[in-house]
């Protein structure tokens, strides 16, 4: 128990890593997904396939490798970003490229007299897709989206490659250090109460959006 | 005066609309009837521009070409399934007719009144009966103030015998000097309650 409070600060300030991190790319990727799916669903053939393409390259390749791509080989183009930065940045942008075809799923089960509708009353195209077919989407949508939102804070983890401390790094650190395996057992805790809560919050979410059907 | 000439509309070699020539007066009741597939709802979704035609001409004549709107009642409703009957009235108001939230409402009140949808204007669709549906679609297309309002089989998602109610729902929408136009394979209810009837097809 002694050593449980002893490792404890430096595992929260692990946590606190893994939850900004989580934070950072839930709050922004979401809305880009929305974005990127949009674009890919474009009737201008050559925005739709550079979003393919786009889509291809984040989930054809592994998540690591965007990170310490984004982080190191950037600056070889003059770009160059802070750990935090780089790895906010890899995580969104690899996060949106699943939202996006989630969100294509999504629409493409819209009805067409949804659209039609909205045609025939002369909507506006924003207070179609705002008001319309967005708000139905998410609902159709929202569960696996909590299933992509669970992953994420699991991913996490891979900000270690910048040398960021997450908690499964704090964990490791001190495990090693101390030739313990409790520490391990926290960071899973860790992971374990954390999406507990976050797969209550979802439920709530998905309940509220239960009133029509 | 809503003025169709020489419509024609093929889908790859399938020439389903061979030169159309219909005329609606304002405050008419049309009806097109004919056998499945031969065109018929073809035939209003180009009437509501949900459709493009290969050639001829749809126009307006004789004073209705300021505002040339057609509403349109589909098969299905339509009805936005995540608003109130309410908000499925006032939302096209206030976002596509500029309307001040309070004269939407105001609007609403009026045709939900005169649709007989008293008491359901917090209900959503999946609360809502077949007949209800139609109507609050009906609300819905009405509110827009069309000059021409299309119905699409309005008997045949309802039960038998509530078809004299939308006969009558679609006098009553004439006789606000609207041109009604209503596809129907139903003879016998084209019959009663049309002042013309297109044979499509024939």
């Amino acid at each position: 128990m002694d050593y449980i409070i002893d490792v404890l600060p430096f595992m929260l300030r692990g946590f606190k890593t893994t939850l900004w991190v989580f934070a950072v790319t839930a709050i922004f990727s979401i809305p880009l997904g929305v974005l990127v799916c949009l674009l890919r669903m474009s009737k201008i053939k050559l925005v739709s396939y550079f979003m393919q393409l786009y889509i291809l390259i984040m989930r054809g390749t592994p998540l690591l490798l965007q990170i310490i791509f984004i982080f190191f080989g950037l600056p070889l183009v003059g770009v160059v970003l802070n750990r935090e930065v780089a790895a906010a940045v890899a995580f969104i942008l690899n996060y949106a490229a699943y939202f996006a075809e989630i969100f294509r799923g999504g629409i493409n089960s819209i009805d067409q007299g949804q659209f039609e509708a909205a045609k025939v009353l002369k909507l506006p195209k924003t207070s179609t897709w705002v008001g319309i077919i967005l708000p139905q989407v998410f609902k159709i949508v929202f569960p696996s989206l909590g299933n992509e939102l669970i992953t994420l804070v699991k991913d996490t983890s891979l900000v270690y490659v910048l040398g960021l401390g997450d908690i499964l790094r704090a964990a490791k650190t001190l495990s090693n250090k101390d030739a313990s395996i409790i520490p391990l057992f926290i960071a899973g805790a860790a992971y374990l109460v954390f999406i507990g809560i976050l797969s209550y919050v979802l439920k709530k979410v998905e309940n509220k959006m239960a009133y029509y059907r | 005066m809503l003025v169709v000439e020489n419509l024609n509309k093929s889908f790859g070699s399938k020439h389903v609309l061979k030169d159309i020539n219909l005329r609606v007066k304002k405050g008419e009741i049309l009806m097109i009837t004919g056998k499945s597939g031969v065109g018929k709802t073809t035939l209003i979704r180009c009437l509501c521009s949900l459709e493009n035609f290969d050639s001829g001409s749809i126009r307006f004549e004789n004073g209705d070409e300021g505002d040339n709107s057609i509403g349109l009642v589909s098969q299905s409703f339509d009805l936005f399934p995540h608003f109130t009957v309410m908000k499925n009235i006032t939302y096209p108001l206030i976002k596509a007719k500029k309307y001040k939230k309070q004269d939407a409402i105001k609007k609403a009140e009026e045709l939900i009144e005169l649709l007989g949808l008293k008491g359901l204007e917090e209900n959503y669709e999946f609360q809502l009966s077949g007949g209800q549906k139609q109507r609050v679609a009906i609300a819905r297309a009405l509110a827009m103030e069309p000059q021409y309002i299309c119905f699409d089989e309005p008997t045949s998602a309802l039960d038998y015998k509530l078809r004299d109610s939308v006969g009558e729902l679609i006098r009553k929408v004439a006789s606000r000097g609207m041109g009604v136009i209503v596809i129907t394979h139903d003879r016998e209810f084209a019959k009663k309650y049309a002042d013309r009837i297109f044979q499509l097809g024939a």
